[in-house]
């Protein structure tokens, strides 16, 4: 304390600032971008031929490759003509465009576009043909006032469970596909999960599960994240099999340890 | 008697001691049981360990039926826990959340008493294999071993019964696979389902029964097989491990009073404490997230608690289809036709395989050793190859039947593929205990031709020596009396050869006995003999003087320069 009192201008002040500048800025940034990331666009971007001229470009360098000019389809991936904007920012928006490499299920990976241009590619993808569009802000709201958590929970069970588990902590399907673990999944992309059905993903209509029905499940696997393990230290919520396996690996070592020890005393 | 009346304690607690006496004849008891002896060997501890668990969990039980009620009727739950508030649900579902998230103490109750049963079954699972390992079921314990197979039998129906109480998804998905199976026996399936289940299922009555089955049948049925197990082990008294002064007439160890009964009423509380921490630490079945159980959903993931696990493997494993081979057969009847859905019918002979298997196992080995003798000193697992490599193939057959019940998560945790999870499985089930045996068989002789080797010429300590005569030699240190007495003291087994029956022909039975005894006891290593022990040790007290004296020499040649100098 005297010494830092003594000297004010100690050497690293400076870096200390710069640091705090730093850690402002950035927390500020990530702060509205947050409050603008479920959607910064409105439908009016969608139609600007700005964006879907851009949106081209970039969709031709990145991805014709596989998809074909004009996205109707190539050698190595599917027509996107009418899969709608929201399938393109699910797929981009969780790294799994573009495709890093064929296999039985395409990987996610770090973001390669930033949400701009994720943007304009969902555009240029929308003018090919309608299909879903990017879910209002209003539908993504875990805790909108109309929100039946209940709802959502059993919702999740017969409609989800049986792929991703009941812990929402994921399942395999047949040969080497698999449905990840749900949790930390943005609202957005779980919305547009269930309304563009990925891959093997059944597709759930609005017919299906209404805007209001996502939103319940939405709110019900964000309540999930949110409410913690009241029993303790959850073994990665595999169920049974974690819990056999601690005891059989930790519990056991634990009473052989006392068990060693109660009898080397005496010999 | 008179002697007894008479006598005056002088202390006020010898004068309480001293009614009870006169009035119980307690200290027979005491003089009876106290002086039991016990061996201490930390492997003798399993057998305790699932006592104090059993304790444990009977305790916590005893907590969570004040407040769980076994019923299957509707309530709409109005508790604390909000993702699940309105939702219909059965009072026992709706009872066990309360437990869980408005009982004081409740849900640390429940934990305990989950781990307590995980932990219960674990230990009295290894305690068995100690037992077989050992050996310790041979004569005149072969009934006692049936015992504790049916003490397993019955840890696995608590446990089952238990998991199922809360009527929530997952154990729902566990009652659901038992009415399956049910229903694949041909004939009685469906009268035995619905006679299990009061109704077509899930119906409305299962949860009460499984209730009375779980607190009173099941755990009376352990009491008094617990009870029958103890009283046998005091009367044939504990089985030790061979050392020298051991005998077949004698037990060495502590008497039960007060050393051994203080230690153990000590380990019990060592065993809850470890139980109460994993409790309060680590979250086990957490029941609201599963919902209540509703016959549509079925959830990825679904596993039963680890010792039903192999049940649930095998069901895995067992292909639906072989190349266009159907395993769902239709019998033509009368009234239509009836199905027999082999793919649900045939993995009940694995399983019935190992269960019978375990009971009956002393008297197969018996039937290949033809060694009818009483046995109160132990085998170390590697003197018995070919028990040990049966017991190490039959921990793989049930290893791999109970990997198998987690293939999905295998699958999604390293990444494979569900289908190749379960293809090297069944190839695992098949050829791991075959290579399993084989394998330990030869590292059971290999062992104990170390032992024979250890024996006969010592450790070797890395030494190497050269005498000046430019003789090189490694020192072999001697083991002392009582290891050598462990490396020599055991017996072989020879291989019995077909017996001709009374009509002087060798049937097919006996020529299979004849082989498996073969397959059993022909490669075996013979224990050292004391002969072959002297002339061994002859030879090396040769070489240690031959050595000590051209030591000696050497010095005295160094001397002799220096004095020269
Ligand atoms: C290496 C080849 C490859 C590249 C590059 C690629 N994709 Fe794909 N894409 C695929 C394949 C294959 C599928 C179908 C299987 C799947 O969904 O993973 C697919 C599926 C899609 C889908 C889902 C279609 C539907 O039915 O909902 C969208 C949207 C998509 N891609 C957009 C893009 C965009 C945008 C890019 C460029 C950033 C891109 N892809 C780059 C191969 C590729
Ligand atoms: C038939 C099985 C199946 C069902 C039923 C199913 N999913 Fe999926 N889900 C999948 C698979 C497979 C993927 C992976 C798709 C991919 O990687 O492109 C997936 C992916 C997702 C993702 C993206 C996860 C991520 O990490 O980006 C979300 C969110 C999701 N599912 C939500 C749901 C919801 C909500 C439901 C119920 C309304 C549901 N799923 C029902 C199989 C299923
Ligand atoms: C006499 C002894 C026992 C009593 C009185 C008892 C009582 C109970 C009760 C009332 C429940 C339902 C409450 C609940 O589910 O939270 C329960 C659940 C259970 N019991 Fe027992 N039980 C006894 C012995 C056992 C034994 C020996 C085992 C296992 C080997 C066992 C395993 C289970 C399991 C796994 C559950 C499910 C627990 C859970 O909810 O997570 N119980 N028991």
């Amino acid at each position: 304390m005297k010494a830092l009192s003594q000297n004010r201008r100690h050497p690293m002040v400076g870096v200390a600032l710069l640091l705090l500048g730093l850690l402002l800025t950035g927390g500020l940034y990530s702060l509205a971008s947050n409050i603008n990331s479920a959607s910064a666009y409105s439908q009016a971007d969608y139609t600007s031929a700005d964006n879907i001229s851009d949106g081209e470009t970039l969709f031709n360098a990145n991805c014709a490759s596989c998809h074909g000019i004009g996205a109707t389809g190539g050698p190595a991936g599917p027509s996107l003509v009418g899969v709608g904007a929201a399938s393109v920012d699910f797929q981009v928006g969780t790294g799994r465009m573009p495709l890093q490499m064929t296999g039985p299920q395409g990987q996610e990976k770090q973001n390669q576009f930033n949400e701009e241009q994720t943007m304009q590619m969902a555009a240029y993808v929308h003018s090919l043909g309608a299909g879903p569009s990017i879910p209002e802000d209003e539908y993504l709201d875990a805790d909108h006032a109309d929100v039946n958590l209940a709802r959502g929970g059993e919702l999740f069970r017969v409609n989800c469970a049986m792929c991703h588990s009941a812990s929402a902590g994921g399942g395999a399907l047949t040969r080497g596909k698999y449905a990840p673990t749900l949790h930390g999944v943005e609202e957005e992309h779980i919305y547009e999960a269930m309304v563009t059905g990925p891959q093997n993903m059944p597709v759930f209509s609005d017919s299906n599960l209404t805007p209001e029905d996502k939103r319940d499940v939405i709110a019900y696997l964000k309540e999930f994240e949110t409410q913690g393990y009241p029993g303790g230290a959850s073994l990665g919520s595999l169920g049974p099999v974690a819990e056999g396996l601690f005891v059989w690996t930790g519990g056991l070592a634990l009473l052989i340890g006392f068990m060693v020890w109660m009898t080397t005393r005496s010999s | 008697m008179s002697v007894i009346q008479d006598y005056q304690a002088s202390t006020k607690t010898g004068k309480i001691a001293n009614f009870v006496d006169t009035r119980m004849g307690a200290s027979k008891m005491v003089k009876e049981f106290g002086r039991k002896l016990f061996p201490d060997h930390w492997t003798f501890l399993f057998g305790e360990v699932a006592l104090y668990s059993f304790v444990i969990v009977v305790l916590s039980g005893a907590f969570l039926t004040f407040f769980f009620d076994p019923s299957m009727a509707h309530v709409v739950y109005d508790g604390a826990y909000k993702p699940l508030y309105g939702v219909e649900m059965s009072a026992a579902y709706a009872s066990a959340l309360d437990i869980s998230f408005e009982i004081r103490g409740g849900l640390f109750m429940r934990q305990v008493h989950h781990w307590g049963a995980l932990i219960f079954v674990a230990a009295a699972s290894v305690h068995m294999l100690r037992v077989f390992f050992t050996g310790a079921f041979r004569r005149p314990r072969e009934l006692n071993w049936v015992v504790g197979s049916v003490l397993l039998i019955l840890a696995l129906a608590a446990g089952f019964t238990g998991y199922s109480l809360p009527d929530e998804v997952l154990s729902g998905n566990g009652l659901r696979i038992i009415d399956g199976v049910m229903k694949a026996l041909p004939v009685v399936g469906t009268y035995m389902s619905f006679f299990f289940f009061g109704g077509e299922f899930p119906g409305d009555q299962i949860i009460p029964r499984l209730y009375s089955l779980h607190i009173m049948v099941v755990p009376a049925l352990i009491i008094l097989m617990v009870a029958i197990h103890l009283f046998m082990v005091v009367v044939h008294k504990h089985t030790q491990y061979p050392g020298p002064g051991r005998k077949h007439t004698n037990v060495v160890g502590y008497p039960v009073g007060p050393v051994y009964a203080a230690k153990a009423g000590g380990f019990f509380f060592i065993v809850f404490g470890i139980i109460a921490l994993i409790s309060g630490f680590l979250q086990i079945n957490p029941i609201w997230t599963y919902g209540p159980y509703d016959p549509s959903p079925v959830s990825a993931g679904t596993q039963p608690d680890w010792y039903i696990g192999w049940v649930d493997g095998i069901l895995r494993l067992m292909p639906g289809m072989l190349g266009d081979f159907s395993m769902l057969w239709h019998i033509p009847m009368p009234w239509g036709w009836n199905a027999l859905p082999l793919g649900v019918l045939i993995p009940l002979i694995p399983a019935g395989v190992l269960i019978v298997g375990m009971v009956l196992w002393p008297w197969l080995e018996r039937g290949m050793t033809g060694d009818n003798r009483e046995h109160h000193i132990l085998d170390r697992p590697r003197n018995a190859p070919g028990r040990t490599a049966v017991g190490v193939a039959g921990v793989i057959f049930y290893c791999v039947m109970w990997a198998a019940a987690s293939s999905d998560l295998m699958a999604v945790y390293f990444m494979l593929s569900l289908n190749d999870v379960a293809y090297a499985l069944r190839f695992l089930l098949i050829f791991g205990p075959i290579i399993g045996f084989i394998v330990t068989k030869r590292i059971c002789l290999a062992l104990q031709r170390k032992d024979r080797e250890i024996a006969l010429h010592g450790r070797e300590t890395g030494i190497i020596e050269w005498t000046p005569e430019g003789a090189i030699l490694e020192r072999h240190e001697m083991v002392d009396d009582y290891r050598l007495y462990e490396l020599v003291a055991y017996e072989t087994q020879q291989p019995i050869p077909a017996q001709p029956n009374n009509k002087g022909r060798v049937g097919l039975w006996s020529k299979f006995k004849a082989a498996c005894s073969r397959a059993f006891y022909e490669d075996r290593v013979e224990p050292v003999t004391a002969q072959e022990l002297a002339e061994a040790h002859a030879e090396h007290d040769q070489d240690r003087r031959k050595l000590q004296g051209s030591v000696g020499r050497t010095v005295q040649e160094l001397e002799g320069k220096r004095d020269n100098s």
